[in-house]
């Protein structure tokens, strides 16, 4: 242990058990908490609106749940990438090991995925309705299908409907907490990898989740408002920055207390989490997630939030900021799956991680398996509507 | 008896000769392991009691000389690929500076037939360390194992299903060893069983049968006259790997210096 203070003796003494040389979660295993962080996040909006009357957030409130339900879908296709014998994912929902934190996966993907569906399909009842009444052929009997062959529009209807929503959004808020602070304790249960085995790992992830996924939300709808040359509901920008920043600095909080705690403690094996930190991770980790997309962003929502801004500026100033932190998050996830396998557990020494393009794991693959989403989401937006005053905004 | 026919017989009495020769026509209701002398004493005599069982792997430090034979030994035994081990040697060498200089090249599969160059102070101490499964009680692999392709056996295995193994690879994350590995063609876990295969045929993991030193010894706890029954009830002070893990290893490790991890 002694050495790893001198870097000369690092230098010769390097040494990585050998089956560590090789990095076995790679890219995919950060898609799939990136994935289902954004997913999380866009829930929280969408749950801010129904089931917490945070009425600003109207705008957006409809297309977090399709935005949500768009990632969702594809939440499972990084890990079938990654699964040596995919073909036997359906073991993990069959024959669990009920001692396994991973066992529990598909049930909890199954119930949020239940739950999201069910929250748009009441949401969009309405809409579905009049889309029905207007649709023909195959379109027709798909709305006819999608409202289960209701058409009833009454008061009451609408009331049960608006009932039955915040009864689902209230279990939904639940079971994303679970479905993303999960995700996190598959990397915090891991005693054996020194960064990861904190009780902060649920936490971290929860925060970044949120963060991820507001400001996922916010890029989106300013990006596509912008193309479509519709107007931009400021008051909606604000709420969701508001909210940004306050996951943000709760997010960026604890991921600094975990990196504090260790070197303060200087328990097990601190030396080699600082070494990872400052020698393979120094850039990506210091630089890029630290510096650049956190402390920046900080600056820019502090500027936000204090001081009076031309509207123009701050919704642009909001793309800006959304972008990075989505970046930032990103970098995150990269450096705590990939940089935690960095570090051997011969707590002598550290291996590389080269991405590859064409592997199923590889860049290409990651690429495509995020492409996926946005396909799904123009599908979806060809069947729900995404904003509500659309006609409005097309007889202006 | 003409000549053909003189021919012919001797043709005949030559191939029955030699067929006589290779067939194995004493022994022949034996199967090839019993023909070996049983190595772990009390396995074949009786059934195989799976509830009853405790084996324990002694690892002596102050004997392994680093020449790689258990290296080859489970390399063969198990056709391993390139690149991943279920068994290698380390090579630890002390300065007087107190620094520690770790290496392990292919694993130790070639031995250790020349001393480093590239260490400048003056060397203190040197010895090797052969890692393997440490067997764990506590499993760490067997707990995250997601289908249970992980599991202890009843007379305390650590083993894995290949035909359940969805290669997720937690298990890998999991051990604070890094005993295993993603076989590169089956795309399922392996990693060693201390040669399970043979200690249910009476006979020892093929690292410890090819030890030329004694350093790797293998043994049943219920035999009291047993060599690691005798130096796990001895005085010797024994050690275990990552003891802060709470993993409760059965492999032990005999003059392992606190360096060692």
């Amino acid at each position: 242990m002694d050495a790893a203070h001198s870097s000369t003796a690092i230098a010769i003494s390097n040494y990585v058990f050998p089956n560590d040389l090789h990095v076995h979660w790679s890219m995919m295993i950060v898609l799939y908490p990136y994935i289902t962080g954004l997913v999380d996040g866009a829930f929280i909006i969408a749950a801010l609106y129904y089931l917490f009357d945070i009425k600003s957030l109207r705008p957006v409130a409809r297309f977090s749940l399709l935005f949500a339900l768009a990632f969702l879908a594809i939440a499972t296709l990084p890990l079938l990438l990654h699964l040596g014998r995919p073909e036997r994912n359906f073991n993990m929902l069959l024959t669990p090991s009920p001692s396994s934190a991973m066992a529990g996966f598909g049930y909890i993907y199954a119930v949020s995925m239940g739950v999201l569906v069910f929250i748009v399909l009441f949401v969009y009842r309405p809409d579905l309705v009049e889309l029905r009444a207007k649709s023909k052929g195959l379109m027709k009997f798909l709305y006819r299908a999608l409202t289960f062959d209701s058409i009833d529009l009454s008061k009451d209807a609408l009331e049960l409907d608006r009932k039955i929503i915040r009864f689902l959004v209230g279990i939904g808020i639940p079971v994303a907490v679970v479905l993303h602070g999960y995700v996190g304790f598959i990397f915090g249960g891991v005693k054996a990898n020194p960064t990861w085995s904190t009780p902060l790992m649920p936490v971290i992830f929860l925060f970044s989740a949120c963060v991820s996924g507001i400001s996922a939300i916010i890029l989106a709808y300013i990006v596509i408002r912008k193309i479509k040359g519709r107007s931009i509901d400021h008051g909606c920008i604000k709420t969701c920055i508001q909210t940004l920043t306050l996951f943000f600095i709760l997010a960026f909080t604890f991921e600094m207390l975990e990196v504090f705690s260790h070197s303060y403690l200087k328990s097990g094996y601190h030396h080699m989490v600082e070494g990872l930190l400052n020698g393979p991770l120094a850039s990506s980790f210091w630089l890029w997630q630290v510096k650049i997309c956190s402390i920046i962003p900080l600056f820019i929502l502090g500027v936000l939030g204090l001081f009076t801004i031309k509207k123009n500026i701050y919704n642009f100033m909001a793309a800006i900021v959304s972008a990075m932190l989505l970046l930032q998050v990103l970098i995150m996830r990269w450096n705590v799956v990939i940089g935690g396998q960095l570090m051997s557990k011969s707590a002598r020494g550290y291996t590389e991680f080269h991405p590859e393009w064409f592997d199923k794991e590889g860049i290409i693959a990651v690429i495509i398996v995020m492409a996926i989403p946005f396909i799904i989401l123009f599908v979806l937006s060809r069947i729900f509507p995404f904003w509500e005053q659309d006609n409005e905004t097309n007889v202006k | 008896m003409n000549r053909r026919s003189f021919v012919k017989k001797v043709l005949n009495g030559s191939i029955a000769g030699s067929l006589y020769l290779v067939w194995p026509m004493g022994s022949g209701s034996l199967e090839i392991s019993q023909q070996i002398p049983e190595q772990i004493p009390g396995i074949r005599e009786k059934e195989y009691d799976i509830l009853n069982q405790e084996f324990a792997f002694i690892v002596d430090i102050t004997r392994c000389i680093g020449c790689g034979s258990c290296c080859v030994a489970d390399k063969r035994e198990y056709n391993v690929p390139d690149g991943n081990y279920r068994t290698w040697v380390e090579r630890y060498v002390k300065g007087f500076s107190d620094k520690i200089y770790v290496d392990s090249p292919n694993g130790g599969l070639e031995g250790y037939q020349h001393p480093r160059t590239d260490i400048e102070e003056k060397i203190r101490d040197t010895f090797f360390v052969p890692k393997l499964c440490n067997m764990c009680k506590e499993a760490p692999c067997v707990q995250v194992c997601p289908v249970g392709a992980t599991f202890i056996s009843p007379d305390g295995f650590v083993l894995v299903d290949e035909k359940r193994c969805v290669g997720c690879a937690y298990c890998i994350q999991a051990c604070p060893y890094s005993v295993r590995f993603i076989h590169p063609d089956k795309k399922t876990v392996e990693k060693c069983t201390w040669c399970y295969q043979r200690v249910r045929k009476g006979l020892l993991p093929a690292c410890v049968e090819v030890c030329p030193t004694g350093a790797r010894k293998f043994g049943s706890m219920k035999d009291e006259t047993s060599e690691v029954y005798k130096i796990l009830k001895g005085p010797g002070v024994l050690t275990v790997l990552k003891k802060e893990m709470g993993t409760f290893p059965a492999l032990y490790y005999k003059g392992a210096r606190r360096e060692v991890i």
